[in-house]
């Protein structure tokens, strides 16, 4: 346990794992049902919209544009790993450098979906216009605030670690930024999948 | 981190009405924050218990017309909400607090201010979807909510609003006690507690808390659509845009059977600790008792459609969730085999807490029975919407759930405060409701055979279910007498009962090595656990090597300072609390004027302050 060697003040635990880590790993299972819920409705769904337009009436997906933001989205993933080792090496610059980054890529993927909302709303796709768009928007809308509270929680770090406050013993935070992170992504493939690349 | 020297100190400052309140406002002590759950948990439970009265007020007699059906539906549909989310569900998690961390030998929760976060959460939610009946719009369309009733087309009104939002805030608030009890018992075990030698009810807790963390995000979900549907005009329900009523009862089922084990888990864990102490005997196949609990866990994810057997799934799926169904019988009637022989040939003292555990396997077994007949698909159908259902749910849920919570108070209540209850009082109270019990959901059995439907306002004379009723309602007063005397017990016996001391029952689990009440820190010295039924191991020790007795099971883990660190107490889960209900008011209400928008925003900033002070608080 590399981590638990380098906390001074970390106690030590039945399990061996700190329990924020635990917590993270429990909670996580927890949204792996809460995606579950919605992709679920979704699938239920799919092709049992009665106006148009939807999906093989009367709309296509951008799915050249959608695969760039997913790109984006998991190069984030990358970006992240490398923030952790930054901190566990005790490189704060690399630190500050990686969880911006990250940040970064993360809004862009929520700037790209902000788009592709405006641009599925002016193809008449709306929350009130058939199934299609109800739940697409729930479904991808949910997604993007779970990258959204990620942003806040990356942007977090890079101010403590600014304000000489995310020292290299705290790394544990970073970490477990990092796991809601790739969990996020991860997420995202999966809905990247099943919404843009299985036919109906 | 707040520090605590190991003895009291001797100056003690005042108590004060104001310094309690502010105690109770920043308080993360496990305890408190278990008594909190538990006082708040009774009050609602009264609640419940008014709503049901006036229930069975309605119904004594045929062709009543005492209030209006609009009210007929609120009570109803609230006394359901309240009794499952506001009590059976926060009861336990009162044993959970100040019970699981004592039991395991921790000085608090995993999360302390996580834990205050749930209580101020359940708190509000309560009060949220309470709120309906100050507004004259009480939620009225049963606690299940069946889409497409609750859509707006169908429910107009806020009530429905006060539902959704109301049981969003409950769940976020069990779904962080959940992942809180979780890593506490996991991670907060003291040496040598593994876990086969944790006491069962601490299994039970780990077993319901992975039940709410998977099938809390699955109503999530559904409240979210039906949310959506309301406020902003989607068609998840809406069948004329081609959406499923259907999917609305696989979601809420989807969580609803689950639902039902994390109400009766905890009780079967509390009872799992009262039989063996009072019978003077381990428990009986204590690893198959924990084992059947687990496979409950896993099996109850297997049965939710036979909530819906007449929708009209079709034979093939009426036919498998049929035989899951009757499996899910296997377990819980094994520990049922476990409880009676744990009890058989031991040598047992018939105090108030035991009756109430017998009581609670008694009952639970004839709820159980009823069960398994609606398990038969055929059966079900001619039962389904009638009192034999709402006879079934009542013998588990209150025969069972309930029976058991109220031995858990009995048992723990000399920990809790220091003081016996009266056994005397404590005896009628448990003759006195036993007795209500059975006159009001026994006779449910004959009205629902006799096919008197579920949630009808009033009946016709000619249909001769008068009599039944009359009976029922005689015993839900006699419930309500029995309710009445636990309260004058509860007064009297913190009055007049001598100390209870640290170990009244000659249990077993670690708790009651300590003093009652418990102090702050709970265990001065980390205990070392040897065996399961760890006091009762170093009980027998010291009888049988004496003289050495003293250095048994009392080795210290290390040598610890004079001073034992204790988190500090914070306002801030009660500002962070404070958000959602903000928000939630802000989003009921933006349907009428879009410039409430700002109340949600200002619920959002009030919920990031919360978290932002959180997150910086020196802890």
């Amino acid at each position: 346990m590399n981590e638990a060697a380098v906390a001074t003040h970390v106690e030590q635990t039945a399990t061996g794992y700190d329990n924020r880590k635990l917590f993270m790993w429990i909670f996580l299972a927890s949204e792996c049902m809460f995606f579950g819920s919605l992709i679920a409705t979704y699938l239920l769904y799919r092709g049992r919209s009665i106006d148009p337009p939807y999906p093989g009436n009367g709309f296509t997906y951008n799915i050249p544009y959608t695969s760039v933001s997913s790109f984006v989205l998991l190069m984030s993933s990358l970006t992240m790993v490398l923030a952790l080792s930054a901190i566990q090496r005790g490189d704060q610059r690399a630190l500050r450098v990686w969880l911006l980054a990250t940040a970064f890529l993360g809004c862009t993927f929520i700037g790209g979906q902000a788009f592709e909302f405006t641009s599925f709303v002016q193809k008449g796709v709306t929350l009130k216009q058939n199934l299609f768009g109800t739940t697409f928007f729930v479904l991808t809308g949910f997604h993007g605030a779970h990258v959204t509270v990620g942003v806040l929680m990356l942007l977090s770090l890079f101010a403590l670690s600014m304000r000489g406050k995310l020292p290299q013993s705290s790394s544990l935070n970073v970490e477990l930024v990092g796991l809601y992170w790739h969990f996020v992504d991860v997420v995202w493939i999966v809905i990247f999948t099943l919404i843009y690349l299985v036919k109906v | 981190m707040a520090t605590i020297a190991r003895p009291l100190p001797g100056a003690m400052p005042r108590p004060s009405f104001g310094r309690t309140i502010w105690g109770i406002m920043t308080t993360v002590d496990h305890k408190k924050i278990g008594l909190m759950y538990l006082t708040t948990s009774l009050f609602f439970f009264l609640v419940g218990g008014v709503e049901a009265l006036a229930i069975r007020t309605q119904l004594a007699r045929p062709d009543q017309h005492l209030y209006s059906a609009e009210t007929y539906n609120a009570l109803f549909t609230m006394h359901g909400t309240t009794m499952i989310f506001l009590v059976v569900m926060p009861m336990g998690v009162a044993f959970f607090n100040f019970i699981v961390p004592l039991q395991i030998g921790a000085r608090d929760v995993a999360f302390p201010r996580l834990n205050a976060l749930s209580y101020w959460l359940y708190l509000f939610g309560a009060i949220l979807i309470n709120t309906g009946w100050f507004v004259g719009a009480a939620p009225d369309d049963g606690w299940f909510g069946y889409a497409n009733l609750t859509t707006l087309a169908y429910s107009p009104g806020h009530n429905q609003d006060f539902w959704f939002a109301g049981l969003q805030i409950l769940g976020v608030a069990s779904l962080i006690g959940a992942l809180n009890f979780a890593v506490t018992i996991l991670n907060l075990r003291a040496p040598g507690m593994r876990l086969m030698r944790m006491p069962v009810f601490v299994w039970m807790t780990l077993v319901t808390s992975a039940l709410l963390i998977l099938a809390l995000p699955v109503i999530t979900v559904a409240l979210i659509e039906l949310m959506f549907d309301r406020q902003f005009a989607t068609n998840f329900f809406n069948v004329n845009k081609g959406g499923d009523p259907v999917l609305w009862q696989h979601l809420f089922w989807l969580f609803g059977h689950p639902e039902v084990y994390i109400m009766i888990l905890p009780a079967m864990g509390i009872v799992s600790e009262i039989l063996p102490t009072f019978s003077r005997k381990p428990l009986f196949g204590y690893p198959v008792v924990v084992f059947s609990g687990v496979a409950i866990g896993f099996m109850s994810w297997g049965v939710w459609a036979h909530h819906m057997f007449t929708t009209g799934l079709g034979a093939t799926a009426n036919s498998a969730f049929a035989v899951s169904t009757m499996l899910i019988a296997v377990p819980t009637g094994v520990k049922i085999f476990n409880w009676v022989f744990t009890v058989w040939g031991g040598d047992v003292r018939l105090k108030t807490p035991f009756y109430f555990a017998i009581g609670f396997v008694a009952m639970f077994i004839i709820g159980g029975l009823s069960g398994v007949t609606h398990a038969l698909v055929p059966s079900d159908a001619e039962q389904h919407q009638t009192y034999y259902i709402v006879a079934h749910f009542h013998y588990v849920l209150f025969g069972g759930a309930i029976f058991g919570l109220f031995g858990g108070i009995y048992y723990w209540f000399p920990k809790m405060t220091g003081r016996m209850l009266s056994e005397k009082i404590g005896l009628t109270h448990f003759w006195l409701m036993l007795i209500g019990f059975n006159m009001t959901f026994g006779p449910f059995h004959m009205l629902g055979l006799d096919g008197m439907p579920r949630r009808i306002y009033t009946y016709p004379t000619d249909r001769g279910w008068g009599f039944w009723n009359m009976v029922s309602t005689i015993g839900a007063f006699t419930i309500a007498l029995s309710i009445l005397i636990f309260l004058i017990n509860v007064v009297v016996s913190l009055r007049k009962q001598p100390d209870a001391g640290e170990d009244p029952w000659d249990a077993r689990t670690l708790e009651w090595t300590i003093p009652s009440p418990p102090p702050e820190y709970n265990f001065a010295k980390i205990p070392v656990v040897q065996a399961r039924d760890p006091l009762w191991h170093q009980k027998l020790l010291r009888r049988y090597m004496a003289p050495r007795a003293e250095t048994i099971g009392e080795q210290k883990v290390e040598e610890e300072p004079g001073h034992i660190h204790m988190p500090s107490p914070s306002y801030y889960p009660l500002i962070t609390a404070l958000g959602l209900p903000i928000m939630m008011y802000g989003i009921i209400y933006q349907s009428d004027n879009k410039g409430l928008w700002g109340v949600v925003g200002a619920g959002v900033i009030v919920l990031l302050l919360g978290a932002f002070g959180w997150a910086t608080e020196p802890t």
